[in-house]
């Protein structure tokens, strides 16, 4: 249940020695840190276990968080971070946003998924299911931006990008789901324009 | 970029509303009366509300259990800031500039700025004989080996600190 408090609120609370306290700001992120390690991890069981991974480790530095940012934003530093680790260790490639793998891997889980998509999708899975398409890169971009709610700042901050940087690569992601959905949704995508 | 991925990459920066005022208004023109850029400004305005829309996805029930039941057995580490404290960092570096600053003067205070000479130097260098210098005589005084073994004790301290930082830098990158 939430408690109306603001997050900084609650870390104070937290590092009084109210353990408890912590399982609000679990509550109030878990999606969105679930979200974001399962477009980049792409494996819901291991993505879970990342995102757990990212609480236990934002618990342990939650001294280190200084108020400087908002507390989303330092914790999906550790997403990314925890993320990129985690692949490194899988020894699976953390493609870069210009590799032509990207699109072979993602045009290979299609054929894949396209063959299971019997009943037609609403426009949110649709979405949904095309991010899930994209890149590790494209979609934690993108996801940042319009679900976790950071904007480009905030973006560069957590990525350890320029600003330009992130505004390029944003705008490539868009153009690249919008490919996907034209590609792979064609027939839903004509109910919608 | 060619002109159609310029378009598009100003109609994005329009809908995430970081335009100027003046580039606001253009397009705003553009958009009335140019059929291409209304067509394309709707095309990329549903890609954008589509994404708004899009849901976030959600981890197990149990998600905040587990977490709780493995932070039970934690304890917070102690802020960084409190264990890299910026005093040392000050006091090595104040160290430095006291020993140089200390060599400076010592140095200017052993030169006789009334002796009157021919304008040479004091040193005689051509008559500067190097193989009969005693470096021994120099370096067995007490207080410069004393000297050398702080210095070397702070470049590996130093030393520890940076491969510290590229051990953290390495990891905060992964």
């Amino acid at each position: 249940m939430s408690t109306g408090q603001t997050d900084n609120e609650i870390i104070s609370r937290v590092l009084q020695g109210e353990q408890n306290a912590y399982a609000e700001l679990v509550n109030r992120y878990q999606n969105y840190v679930f979200t974001l390690t399962l477009r980049m991890i792409k494996s819901r069981e291991d993505a879970e276990e990342v995102a757990q991974d990212v609480f236990i480790k934002a618990y342990r530095y939650l001294s280190d968080f200084r108020g400087e940012s908002k507390f989303s934003t330092w914790l999906y530093t550790i997403v990314n971070t925890t993320c990129i680790t985690f692949l490194r260790k899988k020894k699976l490639e953390v493609y870069s946003l210009d590799n032509e793998k990207v699109f072979e891997m993602a045009d290979s889980q299609d054929s894949g998924f396209r063959a299971n998509m019997v009943e037609q999708k609403s426009r949110v899975n649709m979405v949904n299911e095309a991010i899930a398409l994209l890149s590790p890169d494209d979609g934690e971009i993108i996801t940042l931006f319009y679900k976790a709610e950071q904007n480009l700042e905030e973006i560069s901050k957590i990525l350890g990008i320029e600003t330009n940087t992130v505004k390029v690569r944003l705008h490539r992601a868009r153009i690249r789901l919008k490919e996907k959905m034209e590609n792979h949704f064609s027939e839903e995508i004509k109910n919608i324009y | 970029m060619n002109e159609q991925q310029n378009i598009e990459s100003r109609l994005w920066d329009y809908i995430d509303g970081r335009n100027s005022m003046a580039e606001k208004s253009t397009i705003e023109k553009l958009l009335e009366s140019n059929h291409e850029w209304k067509t394309k400004y709707h095309e990329l305005l549903e890609v954008h509300q589509l994404l708004k829309s899009s849901e976030l996805e959600q981890p197990s029930l149990r998600f905040t259990k587990n977490v709780m039941e493995e932070i039970s057995r934690l304890y917070i580490a102690p802020a960084t800031k409190t264990y890299i404290n910026k005093k040392i960092i000050w006091g090595i570096a104040s160290f430095f500039f006291i020993t140089i600053l200390g060599f400076l003067i010592y140095g200017f205070g052993q030169i006789d700025w009334n002796a009157k000479g021919d304008n040479t130097l004091p040193i005689n260098f051509n008559k500067l004989d190097l193989s009969k210098v005693d470096l021994s005589k120099i370096f067995n005084n007490n207080f410069v080996n004393v000297f050398m073994m702080v210095n070397v004790l702070l470049a590996l301290v130093l030393l520890d600190r940076f491969l510290a930082n590229r051990r953290k830098n390495f990891h905060k990158e992964a």
